[in-house]
């Protein structure tokens, strides 16, 4: 099989995997939904504070639903364990978990990328902003997938995943969470922001060479091959 | 060919003395006679730098006394990421040779490294209420450290969750130690570029000091007294790591009814 259809097997086989369990994937999204409404409510719904807090917010609340929707990833190939398979058959390694990273991306990161405009409106956004917060978003998910990845392998089989998934990864998602909110605040204001667009993309086209190859060390030191 | 057949002899006498070296008893034979020249010279470096920067430096003209936090909290910054550096080149090491010796230094180095970021950050915390007026501010480098803190915490959690799971946990611990220091400059410049407001580094052996030289001396005691404390403590570390993963072993069991431990 030569590597695009070694890569598109696996994310139509993904794909397919996750309709077949929507609510791993929904809940996620729903969280996302929720913890960003939940600020309003605490904070208070005048306007102007909204809109500051805004991009802070909504980018910590993506950062965290996809950490727990990262723990799919994995899990369900661990448990039955179809993943022992993977890990020892014939095609690359880094392409399934290359496919499976792009698969994770279009029912984690692109569904709340799609969903951020809506929160723009309810933050009191301008138009300059959603964008913005759409432009950086869709190139940020991907690198918060792929570095969930390597999370996601090396816990995976651990009682309590999820919490050391995030002790272990959130640290990394620093610049992330920094770069993406001083270029949405930067876009409400009115000001440049292609330094920091320049550096997502930056952040994308290392995490997409080297984070796979991390995720397939850590997928074999779970399996033990 | 023949420069090749020269050279040959030299490789095979270093691999080899990697290979001793990655040996845990030939490791705990040479650590015990050094440790104590170390412990000794670690000693005598911390007690002079700490007599001479708390009795005899002048006082700032601006911080007065609360300067001299200085020769605590710098040292204890620098080693915090050199600290966590060496325990990544132990856990590439480990993952690319998988010695042994490599997996208990990381294990061993992570605590030693990890307490040292907490001083940092606590002195940082006492120095800046005086000096910035509040116990904790939001600047880059105290910022780093404290994401430096969570790099720490994180390999020692993975490590410490896959407790019981043999190699695959000192594994696991030293891949995530490597994707860490690998993200490392990252996290700092984009902390640095985020918000700074942080006096520039106060220690460099390259350039200038930005400091009178009888300030600046002790320093230049301190850090390498901090460098030698922490290898002095890291070796004490794996040697008892090494007594612990090794009980069964002959050459333990000699040891242990010898009473020479």
């Amino acid at each position: 099989m030569s590597a695009i259809r070694i890569l598109l097997a696996t994310i139509h086989r993904d794909l397919l995997i996750h309709c077949r369990r929507p609510a791993d994937i929904l809940n996620p999204l729903m969280f996302f939904l929720m913890v960003v409404a939940l600020f309003p409510l605490g904070i208070g719904a005048a306007p102007a504070v909204l809109t500051e807090i805004a991009a802070g917010v909504i980018w910590v609340a993506v950062l965290l639903s996809t950490l727990l929707s990262i723990d799919v990833m994995f899990r369900g190939d661990f448990d039955d364990g179809s993943i022992e398979q993977i890990v020892l058959g014939r095609h690359p390694l880094i392409l399934v978990i290359f496919g499976k990273s792009i698969a994770q991306w279009l029912v984690s990161g692109l569904p709340m990328t799609i969903m951020s405009p809506v929160f723009g409106l309810m933050f009191h956004l301008n138009a300059g902003g959603i964008l913005a917060l759409v432009i950086a978003l869709l190139l940020a998910t991907p690198v918060m997938i792929l570095l969930g990845s390597i999370g996601a392998a090396l816990t995976l089989g651990l009682k309590n995943g999820g919490v050391l998934t995030a002790i272990v990864i959130l640290p990394l998602y620093i610049p992330l969470l920094i770069l993406g909110t001083s270029l949405v605040d930067n876009a409400i204001a009115g000001l440049e922001y292609t330094g920091q667009l320049l550096w997502l993309g930056a952040l994308l086209a290392i995490s997409t060479g080297f984070a796979p190859l991390a995720a397939v060390a850590g997928l074999k030191i779970a399996v033990k091959c | 060919m023949e420069t090749g057949g020269r050279e040959l002899p030299e490789v095979k006498t270093a691999a080899r003395w990697f290979h001793k070296l990655g040996s845990p008893k030939f490791f705990f034979e040479i650590s015990g006679r050094l440790l104590p020249w170390l412990w000794a010279l670690t000693a005598i470096l911390l007690a002079t730098g700490v007599v001479w920067a708390l009795g005899f430096v002048p006082e700032d003209y601006q911080q007065g006394h609360s300067v001299r936090i200085m020769y605590i909290h710098v040292p204890a910054a620098i080693l915090a990421q050199s600290g966590y550096v060496m325990m990544a080149a132990a856990g590439l090491v480990y993952l690319i040779w998988r010695i042994k010796l490599a997996d208990m230094a990381l294990q061993c180095a992570a605590p030693v490294g990890a307490t040292l970021t907490f001083l940092a950050l606590v002195t940082g915390s006492i120095w800046g209420k005086p000096t910035w007026g509040t116990w904790w501010e939001w600047d880059a480098r105290l910022t780093s450290t404290l994401v430096l803190l969570f790099l720490y915490t994180g390999v020692m959690a993975l490590r410490s969750a896959m407790e019981g799971r043999g190699a695959a946990a000192g594994r696991a611990a030293a891949l995530l130690a490597v994707v860490g220091v690998i993200n490392l400059p990252i996290i700092r410049y984009s902390v640095d570029w985020w918000h700074t407001l942080h006096q520039p580094s106060s220690f460099s052996l390259i350039s200038k000091p930005a400091m009178p030289m009888e300030m600046w001396l002790p320093l230049l005691v301190m850090v390498p007294g901090f460098y030698l404390f922490f290898c002095s403590t890291w070796i004490n570390r794996i040697r008892t790591e090494i007594l612990h993963r090794e009980y069964r072993t002959d050459w333990v069991r000699e040891l242990i009814r010898s009473n020479d431990v």
